[in-house]
């Protein structure tokens, strides 16, 4: 991957959009899951965890109330990559002081790609137990993109884009700023 | 937060090792914690990796210790025991891991009576080593583990002021702890009669005290020794009886001491000549706790060195 800064950017979401998406994705929430009684977010470590954050933060806003369960998973020792990629992937920690068991379970991260990550957290998510079932929304969903066949239930955008792009997603909370932008490499000279 | 890459491709001892390596180390750690408290306490990360222990020396805990955090890991485990093997039959060192390694290990963890056993070992084959104690030489998971609990406890290692106390002649645990302990930024004494306190240990950089109850007074936290008379060749003191008397840490001298300390013992514990019943099961020892970590510990060393890509 070349320097960021020598990469052509396009803002796919920012500031006030960025806000309706999630709004929008809260309340294809509460259609499925009304009261969240039996509901619970997880964000997926770590970039996924300011998202879910984020979602959690709607929704307690939306229907009043301070009892919807939220946490962090870290899905580094479930990974697929170990040994295979250079450098390691410093894990996170798992903040999930809940039980899993029986509880319907709604995986939260901000980008789906390739799928490998949400397969290892479906095996992260088992060792606290067995869900009733796992749902899973996502903020940015590049399609046609999948490795493994996962999709997710909530979609907050959807995105053609190639291998050699990255999606990157920003928020207030570490850097500043709500935006979604794509990264794509300059394009080559046209041929004469 | 620490880099993330171990400068180190086998853990031969903490002198290898830096300040950096210890607290990503320490980091990992505090994630295999949270795993081995899980309902499901195991982890697929080294599926596709094989571990030889391969135990020259007896061992209860840190064997059990490191086999587990293996197995936590996912990792296929061989064991090996010198006392039921072929060395017995008089084959070399190299030839005895070569034979293990042919059999397609990735790592090997060693434990070994001759001080430098795992360095010979690192140079002439391929696999990655883990030193769980060479002779009276370094057994560098243990001070990991060691200094792992007095963080744990303490909140901080850095500025704590630790006592070694007891047989630090014969002992790798109090070689690798003071190196770790003064790499992390601690203070480190040792006390113990003049018989079984090395010579130049000053040189270390450390404090050295014959009387128990100064040393006690000074620190933060007692590191309790165990006597290891297996590796005593001749008298370094008259009885069992006098050391208890003198070195031997009671209820009654700790209750008496300005301030509460942290008690620690790297096992097994002579019960009533390094300390006291009452004292290792009191509410100021971290026994079991170090026990606990260990397997923590040993997962991280593990699970870090296992993640460097095959060179």
């Amino acid at each position: 991957m070349r320097n960021q800064s020598a990469m052509q950017k396009r803002t796919l979401l920012s500031g006030q959009k960025l806000q309706i998406t999630i709004k929008r994705l809260c309340h294809q929430l509460i259609e499925n899951h009304t009261d969240f009684s039996n509901t619970v977010l997880i964000g997926i470590q770590p970039r996924g965890t300011f998202f879910a954050d984020r979602v959690h933060q709607e929704l307690t806003a939306i229907l009043k109330t301070e009892a919807i369960k939220k946490g962090h998973l870290d899905i580094t020792f479930f990974r697929d990559d170990f040994r295979r990629k250079d450098g390691l992937v410093t894990a996170s920690s798992n903040t999930i002081d809940f039980v899993i068991e029986g509880k319907q379970v709604i995986l939260i991260d901000d980008v789906l790609w390739t799928g490998r990550t949400i397969r290892a957290a479906m095996d992260a998510l088992l060792a606290y137990g067995r869900p009733e079932s796992v749902e899973l929304m996502v903020l940015i969903d590049r399609r046609f993109s999948r490795h493994l066949p996962i999709e997710a239930n909530y979609i907050g955008m959807r995105v053609d884009s190639v291998d050699s792009q990255k999606v990157k997603v920003s928020w207030i909370e570490n850097e500043a700023e709500d935006k979604v932008i794509l990264l794509s490499e300059p394009s080559s000279p046209k041929r004469p | 937060m620490a880099a993330d890459k171990l400068s180190t491709r086998h853990l031969l001892g903490i002198k290898d090792i830096n300040l950096n390596d210890i607290e990503l180390i320490f980091e990992t750690a505090d994630n295999f914690k949270d795993v081995i408290n899980r309902p499901i306490k195991k982890v697929p990360s080294l599926r596709d990796i094989t571990i030889a222990n391969i135990f020259f020396e007896n061992s209860t805990r840190t064997k059990l210790s490191f086999e587990l955090a293996e197995k936590r890991l996912s990792a296929d485990v061989v064991n090996f025991a010198a006392s039921s093997s072929s060395v017995s039959k008089g084959e070399t060192l190299i030839d005895t891991v070569n034979n293990i390694l042919a059999m397609k290990v990735d790592m090997v963890v060693m434990r070994h009576p001759y001080a430098g056993a795992g360095q010979f070992l690192s140079r002439h084959i391929n696999a990655q080593i883990v030193n769980a104690g060479d002779g009276a030489h370094e057994h560098p998971t243990q001070a990991l583990l060691d200094a792992f609990s007095i963080r744990e406890k303490l909140g901080d290692v850095a500025g704590k002021k630790v006592v070694i106390v007891g047989d630090i002649l014969h002992s790798r645990v109090a070689i690798s702890n003071i190196l770790c302990l003064q790499k992390l930024g601690a203070e480190v004494m040792v006390c113990g009669p003049t018989t079984l306190i090395p010579k130049h240990i000053a040189a270390l950089g450390v404090k050295v005290e014959h009387d128990l109850i100064k040393a006690l007074n000074w620190c933060d936290v007692a590191n309790m020794l165990r006597i290891q008379l297996e590796r005593m060749d001749i008298k370094y003191f008259a009885t069992g009886r006098e050391y208890a008397m003198m070195y031997g840490l009671n209820k009654q001298i700790l209750d008496n001491l300005d301030k509460e300390i942290v008690v620690m013992h790297p096992g097994p514990i002579n019960r009533g000549v390094e300390i006291t019943s009452d004292v290792a099961d009191s509410k100021q020892s971290i026994i079991l706790n170090q026990v606990e970590n260990g397997v923590a510990i040993r997962m991280a060393v593990l699970y870090l060195l296992a993640s460097q890509k095959d060179s």
